[in-house]
């Protein structure tokens, strides 16, 4: 096992051979948003808000992507990276039906958090308005596509975590939705094993329980490291 | 070894069955000839040519793209006077001049009166040919016309007297850079997946060409595939694979089925396959079509697209070189990029990198089109200006009209204005005015195109085709194009510019893939160099160029009650 | 021998379009990673990919439904839906765009009645769809009739050349 040692803003940081640069990060304390990323899933390096300037490299980097190199000169926060933060998230704000007052999610939702973590305080884009549908035929589940960011979180747990693949995205761009099966209503989904692993790692209110639709949804996303380490390591402890 | 025949021999064998023709006559079977009656034309000729009895002493056949597509169907005819070869070659003929020009040829060794020859027009002798150098010569479905024009004879030499880093040390001296629009030197490309250690690697060859108004690597896959598909075999010889795929858009089912014929032929003459040429070296090559979507011709959409998965790109580091196609070392290049290297390896890196400038060597082959008098395909050395190009060799502009800019690079590229007219063709001067090569569309434009309707339509194209992964690209096109169509429609804002201007600066910098980073290129370099044009839309509301609708502002209306002066 | 008759919806068994694509799947070795071959196979064989014959597919490959539906979608050249008994391709590539395919397409699209998702004619004769470029940019603007390529002509002469479908 190789160890490197590199810089992030300025200060001498140590890495493990596969650590990435978010991994890095996070155990010094820098603080980088991210929304697709999960502890336990793989990494896609979709979202663009973890993206860094690497010295040498004319192109930002994804944090959560890229390996840590021996000897490389990071920098996380510059005027540039947090303008680019900003502007990511009102993208998203204004792509679909966010309506934080409304919504089940209010207050305990990850887009929302990252909002206030990034300064956004408008949104400095022409909201697009698209026709979203909600499919509640899920006995127990509802999906509000008003809400989706596209994350993929919710395909990637049901593929590598349950293995029951029911979660896909269909179309392409703009036009692109998260569908079950053959874009049959959830409820018919033969696949679907309504275990409730894509509720819990949804970041945002698209995903929810009926049960708690009214309370509000409180969502567990720490199962997702407590089964690796249990099926991995043999660990068993929350 | 071929069979019982070697390379040599067959070769040998059709050049001198050639020594007993009357004549050659080749008729272009490229697309654009094809859909205005090539085929006809060929039939009638060849069957002329039968009914005076010169069946055998003949040879009518079609043969690759002659690139004046305007002027289509093509013909040419070589037979040999007093010892002398000589060619004629006839424009726009129809089925009436085809059977004149069968005619002519056969009873009376001469060409048809009245039909002028064009082999001499500056269209075809300011172009320097290398990719397309056997148009004419070979039919692309007959492999033994190709062998005798010399196909194979460069994997030859380099299977029996060279080492894999000889080959890579020809190409790294030739200074052959990627023709697909990177631009990234194809030496280096190759020796870098030389390096990568791994059980299996691959050689992929790009002919999703998505550019819209691109159509250089179509040409050159229906009419001369197996100079793309020997260039694959260097390739795969010189890093160490032994299977390739060629990626073909759906959109070019002609390229598709001469490519397959074109892999069966080089396989029964064991010119693909297991122990070519007798030596230990395999090399085996499938093809896999696209289904329509522009983002698969970025290398790993392009791979997520072989394996059988949704074509979005994935991040890199790691590169294709280290971990493609099923995680495997994988090299990936261009119709084009490969078509260049057989000529390379027969005739050396040095003589490739005689010709070109500095950093750009080589030829280029552009698709001309939009308003020009020669529309096709042209092949010319870097460093030509675009003057020449549009003028010696296109033939300029029709009814003339004058030039306002010309496109490169399609949808990720810039516009060209007048100013630079006398600007070298090549990687480097491209980059300076602010577009790029690209694959080798050059849409030239007049005073009748609308510079912010052309940025409209490339947005349009770069947001449909956008994949949906990352959010810059996918809601930032929605955005970019919103304003321009506001801006189209008569309702552009003051700092509709700046929003611009923001929009660019994000998606390039933070976009995941090359579709993303380049969208706003045409926006840019539009507002760069035609800014007034952009100014008369937001603020005065108006179309200088008369095209976009500006339907959303209305006329004035007329007064409720007339005033009346005191 | 029963001749079944072609519908544009489940392919019944006994089809002997489905031996072909079962054929072709094998010729691939069932591989989930020719996926895109054999759709192509079957949008060749059926004209469009109904929902069945995708999960038949999935099935078939080991491909999980989801994935084979995504991958469907994701694609231009596939059609989920029929297309028209006649189908008027309209290339939209950059140098047909500067000779005015632009107008062309609006003009068969107002003449048909058709726009915003809908590409095919209610009595499911004529089909107007977008190409993006079919690389015969020498005969600019152009547009594929069924087969047939034609270069060259007016928004009038292309609608009236649509119109020899349904006289």
């Amino acid at each position: 096992m190789t160890v490197k040692t590199l810089q992030i803003n300025g200060k001498p940081v140590s890495a493990a051979e596969d650590q990435t640069l978010l991994d890095v990060t996070r155990e010094n304390g820098i603080q980088l948003p991210t929304l697709c990323h999960l502890d336990g899933l793989s990494d896609v390096g979709a979202c663009r808000l973890c993206l860094v300037e690497v010295k040498g490299s004319n192109k930002l980097l994804p944090a959560c992507t890229t390996r840590a190199v021996e000897g490389m000169e990071v920098s996380t926060d510059s005027e540039r990276l947090r303008r680019y933060r900003r502007q990511i998230v009102e993208l998203l704000f204004a792509e679909r039906n966010h309506v934080c007052a409304v919504c089940v999610a209010n207050k305990n939702c990850e887009l929302q958090a990252v909002a206030l973590e990034v300064g956004m305080d408008h949104v400095g884009f022409q909201y697009q308005y698209p026709l979203t549908e909600i499919d509640a035929s899920h006995a127990r589940f509802v999906l509000d596509h008003a809400r989706c960011i596209l994350c993929t979180r919710c395909v990637r747990v049901c593929d590598e975590i349950e293995g029951a693949h029911t979660w896909d995205v269909a179309a392409r761009g703009a036009q692109a939705r998260v569908i079950t099966d053959m874009a049959v209503p959830w409820g018919k989904a033969d696949s679907c094993t309504s275990c409730g692993k894509c509720i819990n790692v949804c970041p945002t209110g698209a995903l929810f329980e009926k049960e708690r639709a009214a309370t509000g949804i409180s969502k567990n996303k720490g199962f997702l490291t407590y089964i690796k380490n249990a099926r991995e390591k043999k660990q068993w402890s929350r | 070894m071929t069979g019982t025949e070697s390379l040599e021999q067959i070769a040998e064998r059709r050049l001198e069955a050639r020594q007993a023709l009357r004549c050659r006559v080749s008729v272009c079977s490229g697309l654009g000839c094809e859909s205005v009656g090539g085929q006809a034309v060929l039939e009638k000729i060849r069957a002329r040519m039968k009914e005076e009895g010169l069946a055998e002493a003949s040879e009518v056949y079609p043969t690759c793209c002659r690139g004046l597509c305007q002027h289509g169907p093509i013909v040419e005819v070589q037979w040999k006077e007093g010892g002398q070869p000589r060619r004629h070659l006839y424009l726009d003929v129809d089925e009436e001049q085809a059977e004149r020009i069968a005619l002519a040829h056969a009873r009376e060794g001469k060409p048809a009166a009245g039909l002028a020859s064009h082999a001499d027009d500056p269209f075809f002798t300011r172009q320097t040919r290398i990719v397309l150098a056997n148009a004419g010569e070979i039919d692309p479905e007959d492999i033994e016309s190709c062998i005798a024009a010399g196909a194979y004879s460069a994997l030859q030499k380099a299977l029996t007297e060279m080492k894999p880093a000889d080959v890579i040390q020809e190409i790294t001296q030739s200074g052959l850079r990627g023709r697909g629009g990177g631009g990234y030197p194809t030496g280096l490309k190759w020796s870098t997946v030389a390096k990568e250690q791994g059980a299996r690697k691959f050689v992929v060859c790009n002919g999703d060409e998505g550019d819209p108004g691109a159509f250089m690597d179509r040409s050159v896959l229906e009419g001369d595939p197996h100079e793309v598909l020997e260039g694959m075999a260097l390739a795969a010889y010189a890093v160490g694979a032994d299977q390739g795929y060629v990626y073909v858009r759906a959109e070019y089912p002609l390229a598709i089925k001469r490519l397959r014929a074109a892999i069966k032929h080089a396989e029964r003459q064991n010119l693909l396959g297991a122990h070519i040429f007798d030596t230990g070296f395999n090399f085996r090559v499938d093809v896999r079509t696209g289904a329509g979507a522009f983002v698969c011709g970025e290398e790993t959409a392009l791979i997520a697209s072989i394996e059988g998965s949704r074509g979005t790109p994935r991040p890199r580091p790691p590169y294709p070189a280290t971990s493609g196609l099923w995680g495997h070392p994988t090299l990936i290049n261009n119709v084009e990029t490969l078509a260049n290297v057989p000529a390379i390896i027969r005739n050396g890196g040095q003589w490739f990198a005689s010709i070109g400038t500095a950093k750009s060597k080589g030829t280029k082959v552009f698709a001309l089109a939009g308003q020009i008098k020669n529309t096709g395909l042209i092949e010319v050395p870097m460093g030509i200006t675009l003057r020449e190009i549009i003028y010696d060799i296109g033939g300029g502009i029709p009814e003339g009209r004058r030039f306002k800019a010309a496109q490169t690079g399609g949808p990720s590229g810039g516009c060209i204005p007048a100013q630079f007219l006398d600007l070298p063709v090549d990687y480097e001067s491209l980059q300076q005015v602010g577009t790029i090569m690209g694959s080798g569309g050059l849409i030239v434009m007049d005073e009748s195109s609308c510079m912010v309707d052309v940025a409209k339509f490339f947005v349009q194209f770069c947001q449909e085709e956008s994949c949906g992964k990352c959010i810059p690209c996918r809601a930032g096109t929605v955005q970019i194009l919103s304003i321009l169509d506001r801006i189209t429609r008569g309702q552009g804002e003051l700092g509709d510019l700046d929003r611009l201007a923001e929009l660019a600066d994000l998606l390039r910098s933070t976009s995941l893939c090359g579709l993303g980073q380049t969208a706003p290129n045409p926006v840019v370099s539009t507002i760069r160099y035609f800014r007034e044009e952009y100014v008369a839309h937001v603020v005065e509301h108006r179309c200088p160029a008369g095209v976009c609708s500006m339907s959303a502002v209305k006329k004035p209306a007329a007064p409720a009650v007339e005033r009346v002066t005191p | 021998m029963n001749a079944e008759p072609a519908t544009a919806t489940a392919p019944k068994g006994g089809d002997k379009r489905m031996k072909m694509l079962d054929a072709a799947m094998r010729r691939q070795q069932f591989q989930p990673d020719a996926l895109l071959e054999v759709l192509h196979a079957a949008q060749e064989l059926y004209g469009f990919l109904a929902p069945e014959v995708l999960l038949h597919i999935g099935r078939s490959l080991k491909v999980p439904p989801s994935r084979v539906y995504g991958v469907a979608t994701f694609y231009n050249h596939f059609s989920l839906k029929p297309k028209g008994e006649h189908t008027c391709t309209v290339c939209m590539g950059t140098a047909c765009y500067v000779k005015g395919s632009g107008e062309i397409l609006e003009g068969l699209k107002k003449e048909f009645g058709l726009g915003g998702n809908r590409t095919t004619t209610q009595d499911g004769k004529v089909s107007v769809v977008v190409a993006r470029c079919i690389g015969a940019c020498g005969i600019a603007p152009a547009l594929v009739f069924d087969q047939e390529m034609v270069g060259g002509l007016t928004p009038k002469a292309a609608v009236a050349r649509a119109r020899r479908w349904t006289p």
